[in-house]
């Protein structure tokens, strides 16, 4: 079968159920930072998808535009981890309860 | 007899989906190092995904961007922090596996609704190569890329904020 704008969107799909699922079990900050890239991996190529069978070229700016902000993102949310862990020894969720009680 | 992009289509959306299970919930090994090589070969065959809907560009800043400088400053922090207590501490099962049924509710709810959508009859003719991106861009997305740039010097400017000695 050819595979049309459903398959992809199906992968897609399927991708960022992945990533939700990365979030909800993993423990290590780094891996939770990770998933997320696959959630925001999984929309853009949501995005190409449409852009291709709705023959238009605004999905892919899009997506040229998301790959940048995640990339700036990576960088502050990874700087955040690194000084996290100078003040507690840990990169680990369980250890950085402080505002939960 | 299907042709061949289709069978590569199946060839990369499984591999794609292969790895970023191996990424988020590898049974073999819980370290960081492993779950982003696994996160650089999802994203080297979603570049593949990306040829096969024609948009080129795109497939070579996937492999740049994030193959190249995103993952390799996660493996810089990874490195840096010398992440290794996952390994020893036991893991929740039940929150695990109530997670496991969560996420497959959703998955589910998806693949199901648009296992059952009619799809649109257009085929694929818009190609996404370089100069046609970079026309539409620097016409009319000039200003959000202008923004964009004004973006990356604030998260540039953060970081060097955060990663000083001691925050005040």
């Amino acid at each position: 079968m050819t595979p049309g704008l459903h398959h992809y969107l199906i992968v897609s799909a399927l991708l960022f159920s992945l990533g939700v699922f990365g979030v909800v079990s993993r423990r290590s900050l780094l891996v939770i930072y990770m998933s997320l890239e696959l959630m925001l991996n999984a929309a853009n190529l949501a995005l190409v998808a449409f852009s291709q069978f709705n023959n238009n070229l605004d999905g892919q700016v899009m997506v040229f535009f998301i790959i940048t902000v995640a990339a700036a993102e990576v960088a502050v949310g990874l700087a955040l981890i690194v000084a996290l862990y100078r003040k507690r020894r840990s990169a680990h969720v369980e250890d950085l309860t402080s505002l939960k009680y | 007899m299907p042709e061949f992009t289709d069978l590569l289509f199946y060839a990369f959306a499984g591999l794609t989906l292969l790895c970023g299970f191996l990424c988020v919930a590898n049974p073999l090994s819980r370290n960081p190092v492993t779950s982003a090589m696994f996160l650089v070969l999802t994203i080297i065959s979603m570049a593949g995904l990306f040829v096969l809907l024609h948009a080129f560009f795109l497939a070579a800043v996937q492999v740049l961007v994030y193959a190249g400088a995103v993952m390799v400053l996660f493996l810089f922090v990874i490195m840096l922090l010398n992440i290794k207590e996952e390994e020893r501490r036991k893991m929740n099962i039940a929150a695990v596996g109530v997670g496991a049924v969560a996420v497959a509710t959703l998955a589910g709810i998806l693949v199901r609704a648009l296992w059952h959508a009619t799809p649109l009859a257009t085929t694929a003719t818009v190609e996404g190569s370089t100069r046609t991106l970079g026309r539409i861009l620097f016409t009319r997305y000039l200003l959000p890329f202008e923004v964009l740039s004004v973006l990356l010097l604030v998260a540039m400017v953060g970081v060097i904020l955060l990663s000083r000695k001691e925050l005040k």
